[in-house]
């Protein structure tokens, strides 16, 4: 026998359940008092650096109806194209600019919305320059693992034209599937789990 | 975190094993059904975009935020049940520790009543438990936290559905393709192997590893038992000896 690898094996994943809000985001399902706010409500502040924007949309299942049990996260550069994270080794992010958002699928309309500000382009690994992106994570009950994908931005064609992610993708016509409508200041984008709109969801 | 001389983690995250993971279509699982796609994922290599995350630092944490038992609870009252410390370590695939990185837990309280509007199950709330708690990992990777050990409860699946007692996990990284939610079982329970959600895992011993053991060397006399659990993120690929690209 050769050595052994001292290897481990990542924890298998298991839903969130029905009742992910109590630990995930306590003060919105009404357990106050625990935590003074929940995480991830607030991205900016009067001084973050950058061009205000809503996010906002839905998740929708196979059957068309939205999920109104399912919480999203986003994560994205600052302004600059710079990560507020430990792991960012270009330069310092916008301190003002948290990058993280967590939100609750709205109990009755099944809209998520995250207030922050527009990303900057992020290299490649081999320097080309990313399309601005944000990326999204989606967790609920019915949802084994969570499902990660990006939201692009519709105003940005010549960047998404040569985003190398996007140009990944096999099936154009699934193209669109991440890419968000602009209204003034407001991006929309449906997240649909099946169908003929089904998301372009990633293994990274 | 910033009190750590130890340079950034940064580089590519391992494949994900997503066979070890539960698949998305799980029947057994109804709700999985309609909420499962169906077209095959995109890979790619890491990019920035995946191997940086967001931290969290010790100030978001308040005094009772690891002890479920006093976190919701009227002054000088407790929650009701059997009083357990959970304990354990965050490591990655590769077996070292991962300090500073944020774990949300919630649990029913001891009936099996989870305190949210959406729970119907007859059980009686216990006014001194509300059911979240959070903690951040030691520089050793070393977490841990108190609470009352949950009840298993009955859920509209099949007519006779019970999930075995369970505490939920959420757990950051370093990196947000670390990301990652589960659930800790408890070791002994005869509803873990009849439960659909915890078949939706195929092979055994990846339940195994989300099965926390009695640990009696980690009880308190006359006060608390405890359970061992570990958690283990994705780990990060060594880049040593990678070419680089010319120029850089
Ligand atoms: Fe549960």
């Amino acid at each position: 026998m050769p050595q052994k690898l001292d290897t481990l094996k990542e924890s298998p994943s298991q839903t969130a359940g029905p009742y992910v809000h109590i630990g995930m985001t306590p003060n919105f399902c009404g357990i106050a008092g625990v935590y003074p706010v929940d995480l991830g409500t607030t991205m900016v502040n009067a001084k973050t650096i950058g061009e205000r924007i809503t996010i906002s949309g839905r998740v929708i299942d196979g059957g068309g109806e939205p999920l109104r049990d399912c919480v999203v996260e986003m994560w994205q550069a600052d302004a600059a194209g710079l990560y507020p994270s430990p792991s960012e080794t270009r330069g310092a992010a916008d301190p003002n600019f948290t990058g993280w958002g967590r939100c609750p699928a709205d109990g009755v309309t099944g809209i998520y919305r995250f207030d922050t500000i527009k990303p900057g382009r992020v290299p490649f690994p081999d320097g080309r320059l990313q399309a601005p992106h944000i990326s999204l994570w989606i967790v609920a009950r019915g949802i084994n693992l969570g499902l990660s994908t990006r939201l692009y931005f519709a105003d940005e064609a010549e960047a998404n034209a040569a985003d190398p992610i996007l140009n990944r993708i096999e099936h154009r016509s699934r193209v669109p599937t991440l890419i968000a409508a602009r209204d003034g200041n407001a991006y929309n984008l449906d997240i649909h789990l099946q169908g003929p709109n089904e998301t372009v969801f990633f293994d990274i | 975190m910033s009190d750590t001389n130890t340079p950034p983690e940064t580089g590519p995250f391992l494949a994900r094993d997503r066979l070890w993971h539960p698949q998305a279509f799980t029947p057994g699982y109804k709700t999985s059904v309609l909420r499962s796609p169906q077209r095959a994922l995109l890979s790619f290599n890491n990019t920035l975009s995946e191997m940086t995350g967001p931290v969290f630092g010790h100030s978001i944490l308040g005094e009772l935020d690891n002890d479920l038992i006093h976190n919701f609870a009227k002054p000088g009252e407790s929650a009701i049940g059997p009083r357990i410390i959970v304990h354990g370590r965050v490591l990655d695939e590769r077996a070292r520790p991962v300090p500073g990185v944020l774990i949300e837990f919630w649990q029913a309280n001891a009936g099996g009543r989870y305190r949210h509007k959406k729970e119907g199950y007859v059980a009686a709330l216990d006014p001194n438990f509300g059911g979240c708690g959070r903690a951040i990992s030691a520089a050793d990777g070393s977490y841990s936290f108190r609470t009352v050990k949950p009840g298993p409860y009955p859920w509209p699946n099949g007519v006779n559905d019970w999930r075995p007692a369970h505490i939920h996990y959420s757990i950051f990284g370093s990196g947000f393709a670390q990301r990652l939610i589960t659930q800790m079982y408890f070791e002994g329970d005869p509803l873990i192997p009849l439960c659909p959600i915890v078949k939706t895992i195929k092979d055994p011993a990846a339940i195994e590893q989300l099965t926390a053991a009695l640990d009696m060397s980690m009880t308190i006399p006359m006060d608390a038992t405890a359970y061992k659990f570990d958690i283990v993120l994705r780990g990060r690929r060594s880049t040593l000896f990678e070419n680089r690209l010319e120029g850089n």
